[in-house]
Parts: structure tokens; sequence; C-alpha cells
């Protein structure tokens, strides 16, 4: 398992896009104390595709808020390019998040008095920049929402909103891109179109995105899925298909079963 | 960004226009009274101007004042001086001029025309230019005054009174004629414009002279016309030289300004009385502002953590709030500049109807006008928005990965902490303000009381529970569970519920200590009438203006009278201080009236002056000290005589006549009291003294009761005219009640489907929403009263020296006040509840 190490790396960012370094984040305190994540090591490569499993609980969403600068661990370290969050301060955070992150949400969050274009340029005007014209274009076509334009959100479909978060998404060239279950509010065919076209902006565009999702069939659009379970990577599959991930997850569920049994004493 | 503000604000135009109207209401109020104010200093403006000659002799000392209330300056110039003053190079003409206070006209009903309002002002006609070179007055309509049978008046009063010309006018006077018969002869033109209101009598000069100067050839004073090329300057150093001693000369330009500065100072104490509750109204409007403003940031925390999770940073997010409350203000303080136009017609006729009419001048809209509304409107929204502003920073951008968005709130802890630390300052300043003597007073006590309300208002989350905890058991009572959602609905967001309730507070926090103040009032009032009012009957003036002393002749005639004390009351300096001081004759006084001599003697003699008290006190001088009176004409020394416990029948000071007449202050009299004679019944007296003043509405008899009732009436018309003014602060609280329970609603919506899908009938629904309003209201009108009535004592203690010697505290109008707070609530949940009943069901549970 070349990408998961139990050694302390040292705190560069080695060449990946993103890395988490013995990352811990515990809420509460004393009795009702929860370690929703309990020392996470991972890198996230460049250029790469990567999905985040694991059962409800199990940490991902929380991992991904971490990596994403929108939470603080508790202890450990994440690493975006070279930059470690712990020692930004809020400005640097701000900063960092507007021209270095992405994000697509599960429920799309799109600002509803803007239309999709307004929506898309949002990242931009937040930062005071101009969009390239060209890679507007690309992004726009690569979404298909070229008639859809100058719509609200409310008169655009589930999909179609989601294609305009993820065009939202990539429109500043983010270094990396967070997706937390993109299409958790959609239909499959929808949901379809939105995974194509992640993979489209990585195989084609370059770009690093990480994904939390629960979809075997999802996963399968990635190049590499990282599992999770109790706030631990417990495992990880390159080059996936919905076969593999599914037998995966079962392993791990059968591991946790039996790993809750011995517990019990039975 | 901006577009995100913007967008914002255009989905949003009903919450735009709510939170806009807080605003709106408060610049209207500073706009309205700006306007109006400017409009009364114009009209005044364009009163004296066009009625000032271009240079002006009087006897020195006399300043336009005296055309004011007490007009009693007796001193004059004899007619020669108007012929030496023709003879002198540079004046065209001179024109002798006889100005007659204290007449009024009697309408055909029998009734004074122009009331309490606008002055009458009685002159001999001439038809000398003004310093505008057009004459003052023309007749433009049948002929000048000519012998003792004419008179001229000006047309609006000719109106008013409902006189044509041929008719016989009905006037009162106050000097040694009472009443007089002419014929209305001529409409005068007055070449100033408008005249506010006043009144104008024309006379020609003998029949003026007999009325107001004793029929002496004498003038009051004289006005110049210059030559043509001969400035005022040369023309008042050309007529100083031929003046006789005691009488000065001033130009039209002086003369002109002295009057202004009178007039401004007036228009100055309205104007300012007038902005203050245009304050209070901001005051409140900004309690609303912050409401509301913290109520969108909570509903949109979501969306500013997604524009925070975007790389917005905090400053940015702080800026779109703010720039949200920049535009609503902008659009709040233009419509309210609008608004305020249309209050200033409003005040201008509702002035009209007391008697000051302005119809002769248009309304005058200032630039400054426009600069202030914009200021106040714009700086008020964008200081109240910037806590809710700065709190949305502070929203996390994880927040827009959660469901449940909760806003990062300071602790309720930390805001009664501070709320107690301002309310201990806040007391501190009242008192400071209210029992010493230091300057500033009103800033102090103003800025005390607006401390401890807001002191009050950080702290009614706290306050507020144990009312809303009563009132939700008695909810819970009377309307089971409706009355119990209602009452956790009041409680769930107390900070929100508190502030609503506070903004509500204030205005009735003021009516509470107006209610106690006034009864205050009042019964010190019946308190010292009982005590000090020794007489039968009081003949006094309705209109404070003096009558004539033939009046007590024909009251002493009478047959049923015993003792007869008449008096004349009027403002002078003791020893450079202002008092009220009142000349009588001291036996007749002392037969109807029991004043207390303290040291000396009361029975003042020539020369001699009786003090009060607290008069001697404040002056530092005892009995047999000698005091300086200074009267228009002039100082004169006088010997303290004695000094007595104070009243309110004298005044600060008692003096002879004889000190009146060495100081030509024209004898006329402020009160007459009478005694009923042994075996006449007060009843009988009482008629006997309508009958003599039948023909004379200037003068009123009145027995104890009547007199405390007048002074009440007084009392109480001044209170309502307050609470009417605070009035606007309390629609202001009420349209913010409505805005929190329409914002709540919304928020809810999910809440409410859920309710109605478990069977809530519409019906209940709206109880709900009702009842929470009710509980805001009462709240804010409880938490009011209390404030009411701990500022109304206060008050009333500090003026207690000042003659409100006893507390009287309204329990009845405090109640009424917290029922009409919880009417105001019903008023204001009908549209939230409305809009709550309607919503569909299906579509508010699946919504976001």
């Amino acid at each position: 398992m070349p990408y998961v190490s139990t050694e302390q790396p040292a705190l560069t960012g080695g060449g990946y896009a993103a890395r988490a370094v013995g990352l811990t984040k515990v809420y509460g305190s004393g009795e009702s104390e929860v370690h929703a994540l309990a020392g996470i090591n991972m890198d996230i490569a460049s250029r790469e595709f990567t999905a985040v499993m694991g059962p409800s609980g199990s940490g991902k969403s929380t991992l991904m808020h971490c990596l994403a600068a929108l939470d603080t661990a508790t202890s450990g370290a994440v690493l975006i390019g070279d930059a470690d969050l712990a020692l930004l301060n809020d400005k640097a955070l701000t900063a960092l998040r507007r021209d270095q992150v992405g994000f697509v949400f599960q429920s799309y969050n799109l600002v509803p008095t803007l239309t999709a274009q307004e929506n898309i340029l949002l990242p931009l005007s937040i930062a005071g920049r101009k969009p390239d014209q060209e890679w507007y274009d690309t992004v726009i076509d690569t979404v298909g929402l070229r008639d859809r334009l100058g719509h609200r959100p409310n008169e655009l479909s589930g999909g179609q909103q989601q294609r305009v978060a993820c065009a939202r998404a990539l429109v500043s060239r983010p270094s990396i891109v967070f997706a937390d279950e993109p299409t958790g509010n959609l239909d499959s065919t929808s949901g379809a179109e939105v995974l194509g076209f992640l993979r489209r902006s990585v195989s084609e565009f370059g770009q690093t995105i990480v994904m939390v999702t629960h979809d075997p069939i999802g996963a399968a659009y990635t190049d590499r899925v990282v599992f999770l379970a109790d706030g631990r990577v417990v495992d990880e599959l390159r080059q996936p298909t919905a076969e593999t991930v599914l037998e995966r997850m079962a392993s791990i569920q059968t591991a946790a079963i039996a790993a809750a049994d011995a517990r019990l004493g039975h | 960004m901006l577009r995100v503000t913007l967008r914002n604000l255009l989905a949003r135009k009903l919450r735009l226009l709510l939170s806009a109207f807080a605003i709106i209401l408060g610049v209207a109020f500073v706009g309205g009274t700006l306007v109006f104010t400017d409009t009364l200093a114009k009209a005044f403006d364009g009163i004296v101007d066009g009625s000032v000659p271009d240079g002006y002799v009087r006897p020195v000392g006399s300043t336009a004042d005296d055309s004011g209330g007490f007009g009693t300056d007796g001193r004059t110039i004899p007619a020669s001086v108007v012929t030496e003053l023709e003879q002198v190079t540079g004046v065209a003409r001179a024109d002798g001029t006889v100005e007659g206070i204290g007449l009024f006209i009697v309408d055909r009903e029998g009734k004074l025309v122009g009331g309490r309002g606008a002055p009458t002002l009685a002159f001999n006609y001439n038809d000398a230019p003004s310093m505008t070179g057009e004459p003052s007055v023309t007749i433009p309509v049948g002929t000048e005054p000519e012998g003792a049978g004419e008179v001229v008046l000006d047309e609006r009063t000719a109106d008013a009174a409902g006189y044509d010309i041929g008719d016989a006018v009905s006037m009162v006077a106050a000097g040694p004629q009472p009443r007089i018969e002419a014929e209305l002869v001529g409409i005068a033109e007055f070449g100033g414009g408008g005249l506010a209101g006043a009144s104008l009598v024309f006379f020609d000069t003998p029949t003026a002279q007999g009325i107001f100067l004793d029929g002496e050839d004498v003038f009051d004073s004289i006005g110049l016309t210059a030559e043509p090329g001969v400035s005022q300057q040369q023309l008042v150093d050309a007529a100083t030289a031929v003046l006789p001693e005691g009488v000065e000369a001033v130009t039209g330009d002086q003369s002109a300004e002295e009057t202004e500065d009178i007039v401004s100072t007036a228009l100055g104490f309205l104007s300012t009385f007038l902005l203050i509750f245009a304050a209070i109204s901001l005051v409140v409007g900004t309690f609303l502002i912050i409401n509301t403003f913290s109520i969108l940031v909570a509903q949109r925390s979501r969306e500013l953590a997604l524009l925070r999770a975007m790389g917005a940073s905090r400053r940015q997010v702080t800026r779109s709030v703010l720039a949200e409350a920049t535009a609503v203000g902008f659009v709040g303080s233009t419509l309210g500049l609008v608004l305020g136009f249309g209050l200033a017609v409003g005040l201008r006729a509702l002035f009209g109807y007391f008697g000051l009419d302005l119809s002769g001048t248009p309304l005058q809209f200032e630039l400054r006008t426009a600069l202030v509304c914009y200021v106040v409107g714009m700086t008020v929204t964008v200081v109240a928005a910037y806590l809710p502003a700065r709190r949305a920073s502070r929203i996390s951008p994880v927040a827009a990965m959660r469901d449940d968005v909760a806003l990062p709130e300071s602790s309720v802890r930390r805001r009664t902490l501070v709320g107690a630390v301002l309310a201990a300052a806040g007391t501190s300043l009242m008192l400071v303000g209210l029992f010493t003597s230091v300057d500033y007073t009103a800033y102090l006590v103003g800025g005390g009381v607006l401390t401890v309300l807001i002191a009050v208002a950080l702290m009614s989350p706290v306050l507020g529970r144990p009312v809303l905890r009563g009132l939700g058991v008695a909810y819970g009572r009377v309307f089971g569970t409706v009355g119990v959602l209602a009452t956790q609905n009041a409680l769930r967001n107390p900070r929100r519920t508190a502030a609503t309730a506070s903004a509500l507070m204030i205005g009735l926090a003021l009516v509470s200590t107006m209610a106690v103040l006034g009864a205050s009032i009042n019964k010190s009032i019946e308190v010292a009438v009982q005590e000090e009012f020794t007489t039968d009957y009081l003949l006094s003036s309705p209109t404070f203006t003096n009558f004539s002393t033939t009046i007590s002749d024909d009251v002493r005639d009478l047959d049923g009278v015993d003792e007869v004390s008449q008096a004349q009351s009027l403002p002078i300096d003791i020893d450079g201080t202002g008092a009220f001081v009142t000349a009588a004759d001291p036996d007749e006084l002392l037969a109807v009236y029991e004043l207390r001599d303290t040291s000396g003697s009361l029975n003042v003699g020539d020369g001699q002056v009786a003090l009060s008290e607290d008069a001697a006190q404040e002056r530092g001088v005892t009995t047999g000290d000698a005091v300086t009176l200074t009267f228009p004409s002039g100082d004169q020394e006088a010997e303290v005589a004695g000094t007595y416990e104070t009243s309110q029948v004298v005044g600060n000071a008692l003096l002879p006549f004889s000190t009146l007449e060495a100081a030509q202050v024209q004898r006329q009299d402020s009160t007459v009291s009478v005694n009923a004679a042994e075996g006449v019944s007060q009843s009988e007296l009482g008629a006997q003294l309508d009958e003599v003043v039948a023909d004379l509405p200037t003068v009123t008899v009145q027995n104890q009761e009547d007199f405390t009732d007048a002074q009440r009436a007084s009392v109480n018309q001044l209170l309502f005219l307050i609470y009417a003014l605070l009035g606007l602060a309390i629609v202001i609280a009420v349209l913010g009640v409505v805005n929190t329970l329409a914002l709540s609603v919304i928020e809810r919506t999910r809440e409410v489907g859920l309710l109605r899908a478990v069977g809530l009938s519409r019906r209940q629904l709206r109880r709900m929403v009702r009842l929470e309003a009710v509980a805001i209201a009462v709240l804010g009108g409880v938490l009011g009263v209390a404030m009411g009535l701990v500022f109304g004592v206060v008050l009333q203690r500090s003026v207690a020296d000042d003659g409100v010697t006893d507390l009287a505290i309204p329990v009845g109008q405090l109640a009424i006040v917290v029922a009409v707070a919880a009417v105001l609530g019903v008023l204001a949940a009908v549209l939230p509840a409305r809009r709550a009943a309607r919503l569909n069901v299906l579509r508010a549970i699946t919504t976001e």
C-alpha cells in the first residue's frame, strides 16, 4: 500500500495536491468524546480523481471539511500544495479557499437570486478577477449549459443545478476541487452526467478532484478509492470498478462486524 | 459581491420595504420638521421685511419683543418729534406709529378671532413704505379709516369673523375702553406676503391714540423713510441729531434683525421640540433595523457561509451586509424625504387650524433638508446594521455544508453584564443631571434615559423571561396547546423577542413617564389650588393677555361683592435674573389671599418689593436689602420689605402699582379676585360677574373648581400633544413586531406546514401567531410601564421644588398602556398570521 504510510512524513507538499498527516478530529469532551478522525495519513496526487468512501460516521465528511480548509483539525496537519493550513491565519485561509480550492455540495448551494451564469462567475467576482474567456467557454460547453445561463436556480433541474455548481467549482481553475456526495440528491441519469463531467475535467483538463461518495457506481468513475472506517483509512483501491468497490465495502463491513462481535465478547 | 447584495434586495422587496419603513418614518419626521420650520421662518422674514421701515425711532431699550404677549411698555414719543424729523435733511417722510396690543376682534358669534394662536396687531393707518420700498399696507378694497367709527381689517380676519364692508365690527381692548365698535370701511392687504395668521386692525391716528394712548397726541414709535440715495445709516445719523433724550433711532436692518433673532429663537425651540421626537422615532427605528438585519442574516447564513467557503473574506461578507443596509437607508431616506414633505403640509394645516395660517407662504425646501435627511437616514441604517453584519462575518464556511445552520451569538450573560453596567452609567448620568446644578441638564438627563433604555433592551432577554413564562402559564390554561406553542415560539429566540419588545418598550416607557409626570403635575396643581385659591371668583384671560382696568371698576360696583383685588403680572429682571412678578394693592391682595410672611412686612409701599423665599434665596438678599428691578424703560431700585412662603398666586415678587407707574408700564389687569359679600351665595355672585364680562371673550370668570379644570385641561392638552408625537415611535415599534413575526413565519415555514399536517386548523394557527405577537407586545408594555414609572418618579422628585410637589401614579392609565400594547400585538399579527395560515401544507413541508 504505497500511499498509506505509517511513518511520520516530513511536512512538505512533496508534489502532492493535498496531504493529511496524522490528522485527528475530536468532537465533545470527556464521556461524550467522539473521535471523528483518529489519525489519518493520506496523500492526494495531482491530476487524479480520488474517491473517499466509508459507512456513515466513518469520518469522510469531516476529513473533507478539514482537507478543504473549511474546518480545523484537533491535531495533525493538512497541506494544500506546500501550505500548512495550521500555520495560516483567517485571512490567508480565505485567500487559499478563494484561489486554490473549489467546492461541489450535495445540495448544490447555488445563490437563488443569481442566474446560472452569475453563480458560475461568483468565485471570480468575489476575488475581483475577470474570467479567462477561453477557459470559461470550455467549461460551459463541457457542462452543456450554454442555453440555460440566464436561468435562476429554481428554473433548473437538479442535475442542471449540480452542473452549474461543478462549473462554478472549475471556472476559477483551483488546484483542487472537493465534491461532497455530488450525486446524492440526483437521479441516476443526472448523476451520470455530473460524474461524467467530473471525470472529463480530470482526464482532459488535468483537474485534481476529491469526492466523498456512498455510491459504488460513482466511485467507479475515479482513479482511486480510499476507504474509511471509524476515522481511519482502512483500505484503498486503484482503477476501481463498481464490482471491486462493492467487494471491498463488503469485506470492510464484515471486518467491522467481526470486530464488534469480538468487543462484545462473542 | 455587490451583485449578490443587490439581487438579495430586489428578491425581497417586501422585507426591504418593512425594514426601510422605520427609516422612512423617522426621516419623514426630521424632514417634515425642517421643511415646516423653514417655511415658518420664511413667513416671518417676509412679515418683518415687509413691515420695517428704513429707519425706526423708539424709546431707548424697547425692542421688538414688546409686540409679543405682554407689550405693556407705556413710554411714548411726543408728536412734535415727528414734525421735527420731517424737517431733517435726508428724511423723506416720518410717520408716527401707534402699536396697539391687547385688542381682539370678536366675530359674529361673540368669539375671539385668532384666539390663542397668532396675535392681533392694531395700528394707526398710513401708507408709509417699508424697507422694500413698497407700502407696508394698502387698502385695495374700500376706503381708509377716518374718524372714531371706522376700522379696516385684513382680508383673512374679516372673512374669519364674517364681517363685510359696512358691518359693525366688535372689538375688545385692554385699555380704558374695553369695548369698541366701528364700521368696517376697507380691507387691508399686507405688502410682505402671508401674515402667518396674524390679524391686522387699522384706525385713523386720533382714534388709535384714543384707544391705546389715553388720547394724547403721542406715538409708540416713528417710522422713517429715507430720501433716494440716503443710506439707512445716514438716515439714522441725521435723525439722531434732533431726538430728545430717551428716544433712539435704529436702522431698519437692525430692527429687522432684532425681530428675526427673537423669531428664530422661538422657532429654534419649536424645531428642537419636534426633532426630539424625531430622534426618539429614529432610536426605535434603529432597534427595528438591528432586528430585521439580524433575522435576515440568520436566514441567509447558509448563503453567507457559501460565500465564505468560496473564498469571500470576512470583510467582504460584512461589507455586503452593510451595502444592503446602505441601499435600504438610501431608499428609506428618499421615501422619507417625500413623506416628510407631506408631513410638512399636514403640520401647516394643523398649525393653520390653531390660528397660525401659513397658506400665503410656499413650503420651503432647502438643500440642507435633503442632506440632513440622507445623512441621518443612511447613517442610522448602517450603524444599526453593523452588529448583524459583523455577526454575519463570523459564520464559519463549513456551515455551508450543514443543514442546521446556527449563527454564532454572543452569550446572553455577557449582554446582561454589559446591560447592567450601562444601566448604572445611565442612572448616574440621569441623577447627576437632575439633582446637581450642572450645565447641559437636558443632555445629561436625555442621554441617561436613552442609556438606561438601551441597557434594559440589552438585559431584556433575561428580564423578559419571567414575564413570558407568566404569560405562558396563562396561555396554557386558556388556549391549551396553541397557547403553549405560542409561548415556546416567543421564548425560542429570546434575543429576537426581547429586541422586538424593546422597540415597543421605548415608546411606551416615554408615554408612561409623561403619564406619571402629568398626573403629578395635575395633582400638585389641585393641591396648590386648594390651598391657595382662597378667592370665591377669579377673573382672568384664557389667552394670558391682560384686560382693561375698567372691568375691576365694574366689579366693584356690583352689590354682591365684598373684597376685590386686582393684579397685573409681568416678567421682569430682578438683580439681573428673570422673575415673574405681580403688582397689586397689598391691602386688597392680603384681604383675599393668605400669603404667609416669613420676614418683614408684605405691605409693600412705594419703592418697596416683597420677595418669595426662593427668589430671595436665589439672589442672596434678605429683608432690608436693595434690589434692582429691570423694566423695558430702565432700572429701578427697590427695598425688600419682606419675604413670603413661595406662592403660585403672586409669583416671585410682589410690587405696588406705583412701581409700574414709575416704570411707565401701561396699567392693565391680569387678574381680578372677588369675594362674595355676606349673605350673597357664590352662584349669585358668579351670575353677576358673568354679566359684567358677558361681551368680553378675553375675560373668564372661574371659581376654584373651574380654575382647576382649566389648568388640568391645559396640562392634558400638552400631554396629548406629546402622546401624539410619541405615537410615531410606537407605530414604528409595531411595524417591528409585524416584521419580526413575518420573518419568523417565513423561517418556520416547514414547521408551520408540519403543524398543519398533523391537524392544526388555520384558525388555530392564526391564533398561535397572534398569541406570540401579544406576548411580545405585552412584554414591551410591561417593561415600558416599569421604566416609565421609574423615570416618572425620578423626574417628579427633580422638579418637586419647581411646584410639582406631589407624586401621583395614574394606575388606570398605566394599565391602559399595557392593554393598548396587547391590542397593538393583535393588530401587528394580522398580516403575518394570515400569511402563515395561507401556506400550502405540502409545499411548506418540502421547503428547504
